[in-house]
């Protein structure tokens, strides 16, 4: 309460500038797409559901059963060479959303030195993804984790366990339904 | 075999002529597994068939608890992953917050974070090393080691108040100044330092026995450590020429004057080489960094994000008001996501902060160098000896903090 006072009163404050106001942002939601992603456009329609260009990164929305040949693809095609897959995390966008999750894919290149990030959007209903541990080995731990987290299934997966809450842990602690303090104490049984 | 037993599949290995093999767990309370490590190894007399790293013994929810802290809460979190290499994470977290707020860092505050995170580098090395050569049998080093760095945590105790958990770096610069006398403790640090390192080599790298433990051991190739994403000085010891700070330039390391050491060898001793290397390159840069440090701000310029100084509060009143809300509410932070990558002490350190807009961060992730250079730990101790699995442990130099965070 006292902070919104505050907050109006500030406002009204002659002292402040007017363009303090909004942060600035550092690229523009409108940035022209990079050749890479337009010639992925031409190569693949089908595997580019959208296109988001936002704060100097790339984020390319491929539709889930497209992902393993994106990420094969990507990782050899010579105009990107992705070859070191950084790292694969899960979000929950909230319990209302749909669709609920998404699994980012934080692809790098050690030869050309850029950077891409591949997303999937998952259903609550729904939420198997193939496996790109054929692609990158590395990905078996991240796959691992996202499933541990969030309950995505990667179909495919040669050793889809848990891997840092115990073997018989109930539900997916990173969704934002389960709460922060957990349901009861945990205790080994 | 009787069918009875029902074994887990991850017991289960390749069919032996001779039934000799035998499952052992090393770990989570064995001194040379770093922390709680766990180790399933099948052995076959003394070699190791199968290797299973088992984690979160130390999983405390990090990543469910920057969701519920404000964002200037959670550099507080970040000391706590990587606790060897604090400063690191804390700037990891700072910048991908800044990328999304759009803020411009001042050079003075720049400079700053380049010197204090190369001498915290400097400290997990030392960390690493003295370790590293005690799980090998080399107890002298240690002492060394810890001497050396007990300079550095004075160094950062002196600039930010915390020796283990500094939490210097802020959204926006820095949490102030350095104090008064910093400049010439670190000159005299940094004018004695390669002489310690001079006196490591003298120590271990001369020596046959820990030649002999290191060479040849635990090899991976170019192409399997990309694969496996091995990266920081894991990747340079396969002979890839790869770091973040040339590769992705941050904080301006695109200005300073460095070398990236590489060994082809892939072995222990290439990754133990290009750690000992890359302390000297690490005080190269510290010390140009010194140089070029001139008076300026080291806050950027954004009332709403940055906490105001002491002296303005007292004198004006909308400086009070900023104080009060970014404490009390937070700042509200744009909706997006980015993911930013540096160069820490063990590789590639990326921060992907998901914003709904608000002042708590919606989603947080830390990509653990140390979590992904475990996960090869398999691929580069099969077919070896149990004691060289202590040997390889110690050249990935893992913090279990920041893998199970």
């Amino acid at each position: 309460m006292v902070g919104g006072i505050l907050r109006h009163k500030l406002n009204g404050m002659a002292s402040e500038p007017e363009n303090k106001e909004t942060t600035p942002i550092a690229s523009s939601e409108a940035a022209a797409p990079s050749p890479l992603v337009a010639a992925l456009q031409r190569e693949h329609p089908e595997w580019v559901a959208d296109v988001i260009a936002a704060f100097g990164e790339i984020t390319i929305v491929v539709p889930r059963e497209h992902i393993a040949a994106a990420c094969s693809f990507l990782k050899t095609w010579p105009e990107s060479r992705f070859d070191f897959l950084s790292d694969i995390c899960g979000a929950d966008r909230g319990v209302e959303e749909d669709p609920r999750f998404e699994v980012n894919y934080h692809l790098f290149s050690t030869t050309k030195h850029h950077r891409v990030r591949l997303k999937v959007v998952l259903s609550e209903e729904d939420t198997h993804v193939p496996t790109v541990t054929g692609v990158w080995r590395t990905a078996n731990w991240h796959e691992r984790e996202t499933f541990d987290l969030f309950g995505v299934i990667f179909d495919g997966h040669p050793d889809l366990r848990r891997i840092l809450l115990p073997d018989d842990w109930q539900g997916h602690a990173l969704r934002k339904d389960f709460p922060l303090r957990g349901y009861e104490p945990y205790s080994l049984k | 075999m009787s069918s009875v037993v029902n074994i887990p599949p991850q017991f289960e290995v390749v069919d032996r002529p001779l039934d000799t093999q035998m499952t052992i767990s090393m770990g989570p309370q064995h001194p040379s597994t770093h922390g709680v490590l766990r180790l399933e190894l099948v052995l076959d007399g003394e070699m190791v068939v199968k290797a299973t790293p088992d984690i979160g013994y130390l999983h405390t929810g990090m990543e469910k608890l920057f969701e519920y802290k404000k964002y200037q809460q959670g550099i507080v979190i970040t000391d706590r992953m990587d606790y060897l290499n604090p400063l690191g994470n804390n700037l990891a977290y700072c910048m991908a917050a800044e990328k999304l707020l759009g803020l411009e860092i001042p050079e003075r505050a720049q400079t700053i974070r380049v010197l204090m995170c190369e001498l915290q580098r400097i400290g997990s090395h030392l960390v690493w090393l003295g370790t590293h050569a005690l799980d090998i049998g080399a107890m002298t080093v240690f002492f060394y080691c810890f001497r050396e760095r007990e300079k550095i945590l004075n160094l950062i105790e002196a600039a930010s108040g915390g020796r283990l958990t500094p939490s210097y770096f802020r959204i926006g610069g820095l949490m102030m100044d350095l104090p008064a006398g910093f400049e010439r403790r670190c000159k005299q640090f940094l004018d004695a330092f390669p002489k310690a390192v001079d006196e490591f080599h003298t120590l271990l790298s001369g020596n046959r026995i820990f030649q002999k433990r290191t060479q040849g051991i635990g090899r991976i190739s170019a192409e399997d450590a990309i694969d496996w994403g091995l990266s920081g000085p894991c990747l340079r010891g396969s002979g890839i020429n790869l770091d973040i700070r040339r590769a992705n330039p941050y904080c301006g390391y695109e200005n300073y004057d460095f070398e990236v050491p590489t060994e082809p060898d892939g072995d222990v001793w290439a990754r133990y080489m290009v750690r000992m290397r890359e302390m000297k390159e690490s005080h190269r840069i510290s010390v140009q960094a010194l140089s070029r440090l001139k008076p300026g701000s080291v806050k950027a310029d954004a009332p709403k994000v940055v906490l105001p100084d002491r002296e303005a509060m007292k004198s004006h009143m909308d400086a009070l008001i900023h104080h009060f809300l970014i404490v009390a509410e937070g700042f509200d932070v744009p909706a997006g996501e980015v993911y930013h990558p540096i160069e820490a002490s063990k590789g590639e350190l990326g921060v992907y902060i998901r914003s709904d807009g608000g002042p708590k961060p919606s989603r947080v992730h830390f990509r653990g160098p140390s979590f992904v250079n475990l996960s090869a730990l398999p691929a580069m101790s099969e077919g070896e000896m149990v004691a060289d699995v202590v040997a390889i442990i110690g050249s990935l130099d893992i913090v279990l903090g920041e893998i199970d965070r």
